[in-house]
């Protein structure tokens, strides 16, 4: 991607290319793409990709102020949901996180009921995220302490409160420090791999995931704050 | 004393008796009408005896009422007037026919004659616009259903006065010995009176505002004054012209200007001389009640009173039960409703005129109503102190209600591109705003939207608080001249100091010259829009939204701790220069450090 002309148009162009047979969704979110080596090369490379609708997190909503319809909308469209982002601070960058706060709600994304609660069931979430920690950081024995599989659980249950499948990750370690050309090489899976989605050897065993059920009087106490209808 | 002109004695004594009394009585707790009367009682020729030409006074001061129903007719809004209209004609028509049936029947069965007992029945069967209104508004009942329910009726009865008043000449007639009019006379006085009233509402549909509009444009406030005055003059003369009730004419004038944007500003200028005249008549109807009568026959006064202030309870509380209204808020609704009032006086006074009954039995019912009116406060007091407290345990509904009244409770003044954008938001947040302009061709065309906007300058303290500053919580000061602007932050300061403001700064100036006034929430009017601004042109030249955000949000809160920084010095230029200076080299030094920053791509940021 050339730095300057794609970002400045991509607020306007970006979100509008959810057409007619772009199966797959991916929202990239970088706060200073500037700044990135791995991600922005995986946004190019998908940008290319023709069943690819992608949507520039930070560029679309340098506000912070979501269009709820409009993603639940393109959520609606696509069979792959990919989120494609560097792992912040062990998670996902804000931003993102107020995305699947405010676009994934109770009575659309998951819900007690058939009717209500149930527009996700059965689509794919993909992550494809980077770290800047190399993957000998994720051990009992590294800085980070942990196998990098232990910050995962909260995507996981995320796609399964929703009934999608997760889809195994695709993770960069090291993306500050590796060489360019393991760089290059990680791109190009990527784009090999949105290619020939849904056709991938790993998919055969995986096993559809049945949506959880959460009932009503969970989600909504008496006399709360409003805003405590986003927490699960 | 002899060349003293008799007028200035008169305006002496009157405004001496009124300004004495009047507090005294609102001291005590029983509100101005009372004092007003007992003003004239004691300045009349049972009291003092200081005053004795008490029917001229009177006649000039029923222009009092007269300017009360303009006032009334400018409050009844075609659309307020259709929503209510069940309530009004409905539960009107039911208070007034059946307190006046009852209270007929109840003085023919005990042997009165039937014209003095129906123009009895009627005049006592209306209640005090005046007391009740008063007393709603002071209980903020206004919300509740017993406070609707009470308006409502009012409105009825005003309007319920005019063909009462229209109906004793002709029961004089009956009781007295007029001849009959000739065929063609009649003929030609009632194409008179439909002339004049089609030449009212079609003057006032098409001419009014124009004409009001014109007046307003040539910026001299007496002048428009003048005008208000001289409208409700011209239509009650017209009126009188033609044989019919000033009041009615006045009421009518009224309706046809409640829609217009100069409602607030007539009121406002109306609102003095009907408070002043409405006290003169108060005056002279305390001084004209006669008591000689009430010393000849005290049972049968006392009689009246009780009975029909019983007969008028009884009948009210059958009423406020059909109405299904919350038994707590039945019995102030029913005291309201069951004192005479106001119109009362009028109708007797006319009675009397109209020879329907003798003078005596008029001094002897405005007796009653007075009485009644001095009762009603009393027996309020009781209740409060009685009743209410059983029933005090639980009420949940009214809490709402006074939610939703606070809600209501903010102040718009100036509705050009400023105040319009805060008003629109609040509007689609549901949240209602009273909105004053004083550009007349603005509110014009703001009016064509359909957003409800007053025309009325907002440095008038009486403007002010008719637009109800003393208990909305938060001005929006979105005016754009400087003076006017600061001119009302000083009114607000000094009489309403627990209004919120929001104020619309022009430029550094005025917005310092705020900050010296007080007020804290003042947003430079062009400062986030040009902030916006200059986020697209680093975006158009090639720099990523959010990094644009970003720079623009550090540039911004720089550039509002910098304001900070300056205002002490606000008054010495060259220390606020050097202030500012310092200040942008600081920024400049700033934003250079965080460009080296990315440039060497430090390990703060995420270079994934």
């Amino acid at each position: 991607m050339k730095t300057s002309s794609t970002t400045a148009e991509s607020a306007s162009t970006l979100p509008t290319s959810t057409s007619a047979g772009k199966d797959i969704y991916i929202i990239a979110a970088h706060p200073a793409w500037r700044e990135s080596r791995v991600n922005r090369l995986l946004m190019e490379t998908a940008q290319a990709v023709p069943r690819v609708a992608l949507q520039d997190l930070y560029a679309s909503y340098s506000d912070y102020s979501i269009n709820v319809a409009k993603e639940q909308a393109a959520l609606e469209k696509a069979r792959l949901v990919v989120l494609l982002h560097p792992i912040q601070w062990y998670s996902m960058p804000a931003l993102l996180k107020l995305w699947v706060d405010e676009v994934l709600t109770y009575g659309w994304a998951y819900g007690e009921s058939v009717e209500g609660g149930r527009a996700l069931q059965g689509k794919d979430l993909w992550l494809v995220a980077t770290t800047g920690g190399p993957s000998e950081s994720y051990h009992p024995a590294g800085y980070n302490r942990y196998f990098f599989d232990a910050f995962l659980p909260p995507y996981e249950q995320s796609a399964a409160v929703c009934g999608m499948r997760f889809l195994p990750p695709l993770i960069l370690h090291g993306a500050r420090s590796i060489e360019e050309e393991a760089v290059v090489q990680h791109g190009q899976t990527f784009g090999q791999l949105l290619h020939s989605y849904p056709s991938w050897p790993e998919l055969e065993e995986l096993e559809q995931c049945p949506a959880c059920v959460v009932p009503m009087k969970d989600r909504l106490p008496e006399s709360d704050d409003p805003k405590s209808k986003r927490t699960l | 004393m002899e060349h003293t002109p008799a007028w200035l004695i008169n305006s002496f004594i009157y405004l001496a008796a009124a300004v004495l009394v009047v507090p005294l009585a609102k001291k005590l707790g029983l509100g101005s009408i009372i004092g007003y009367l007992a003003a004239g009682i004691a300045i009349g020729p049972w009291g003092l005896g200081l005053v004795t030409n008490v029917q001229d006074i009177l006649h000039f001061a029923e222009f009092g009422v007269v300017l009360m129903l303009f006032l009334i007719g400018l409050e009844l809004e075609p659309k307020r007037l259709w929503n209510l209209r069940r309530p009004i004609f409905g539960w009107g028509s039911a208070q007034v026919l059946s307190c006046a049936g009852v209270l007929t029947g109840v003085a023919i069965a005990f042997g009165v004659g039937w014209q003095t007992a129906l123009v009895a029945g009627m005049g006592l069967a209306l209640s005090s616009t005046a007391i009740a209104l008063q007393a709603i508004s002071e209980r903020n009942l206004m919300p509740t259903s017993s406070g609707q329910a009470g308006f409502s009726i009012l409105l009825f009865q005003d309007v319920a006065a005019i063909p009462i008043l229209a109906l004793l000449p002709l029961l004089g007639a009956i009781s007295g010995n007029n001849e009959a009019a000739d065929q063609t006379s009649r003929a030609l006085e009632a194409i008179k009176i439909i002339a004049v009233i089609g030449g009212i509402i079609l003057g006032g549909r098409l001419l009014l505002r124009p004409l009001l509009r014109w007046i307003a444009n040539s910026g001299t406030p007496e002048i428009f004054t003048a005008a208000s005055l001289l409208l409700v003059v011209g239509i009650a003369t017209l009126m009188q012209f033609v044989g019919l009730s000033m009041a009615l004419g006045a009421f009518l004038a009224g309706v046809l200007l409640a829609e217009s944007e100069y409602r607030r500003e007539l009121e406002t200028d109306i609102e003095p001389f009907k408070g002043l005249l409405l006290g003169l008549f108060f005056i002279a109807v305390g001084m004209s009640i006669d008591f000689g009568v009430l010393r000849q026959s005290p049972g049968l006064m006392a009689a009246i009173l009780f009975g029909f202030l019983s007969l008028k309870l009884v009948v009210i509380y059958g009423l406020a039960y059909f109405m299904k209204l919350p038994y707590q808020e039945r019995p102030v609704f029913v005291v309201l409703m069951a004192q005479g009032g106001e119109f009362a006086f009028v109708v007797f006074q006319a009675a009397a005129g109209a020879q329907v009954f003798s003078p005596e039995t008029a001094s002897l019912l405005i007796g009653a109503v007075a009485l009644s009116m001095l009762l009603s406060p009393l027996l309020l007091l009781a209740i409060d102190k009685l009743l209410l407290p059983r029933y005090a345990s639980r009420n949940p509904q009214q809490l709402a209600e006074i939610a939703e009244q606070q809600e209501a409770s903010i102040i718009i003044a100036g509705f050009g591109r400023y105040g319009q954008i805060v008003g629109r938001m609040l509007l689609a947040q549901g949240i209602a705003a009273t909105v004053l302009d004083h550009d007349a061709d603005m509110v014009e065309s703001v009016r064509s939207f359909g957003y409800r906007v007053f025309y009325g300058d907002a440095t008038r303290l009486d403007l002010l608080r008719k637009a109800g500053a003393d208990k909305a919580k938060i001005l929006v000061l979105s005016v754009d001249d400087k003076v006017q602007s600061l001119k009302i932050v000083d009114l607000v300061k000094e009489h309403f100091p627990n209004l919120e403001i929001v104020a619309r700064a022009r430029d550094v100036t005025h917005w310092n010259a705020l900050r010296d006034r007080g007020v804290m929430r003042v947003e430079r009017e062009v400062f986030e829009s040009s902030l916006r601004s200059a986020r697209t042109v680093l975006e158009l030249l090639g720099q990523h939204p959010h990094e644009a955000r970003q720079a623009a949000m550090r540039f911004r809160q720089h550039n509002l701790d910098l304001f900070e920084q300056m205002y002490p010095h606000h008054k010495d230029r060259a220390k606020a220069i050097a202030v500012a200076k310092q200040g942008r080299l600081q920024l400049e030094e700033q934003m250079a450090q965080e460009r080296e920053q990315q440039a060497q791509r430090q390990p703060t940021g995420w270079h994934d």
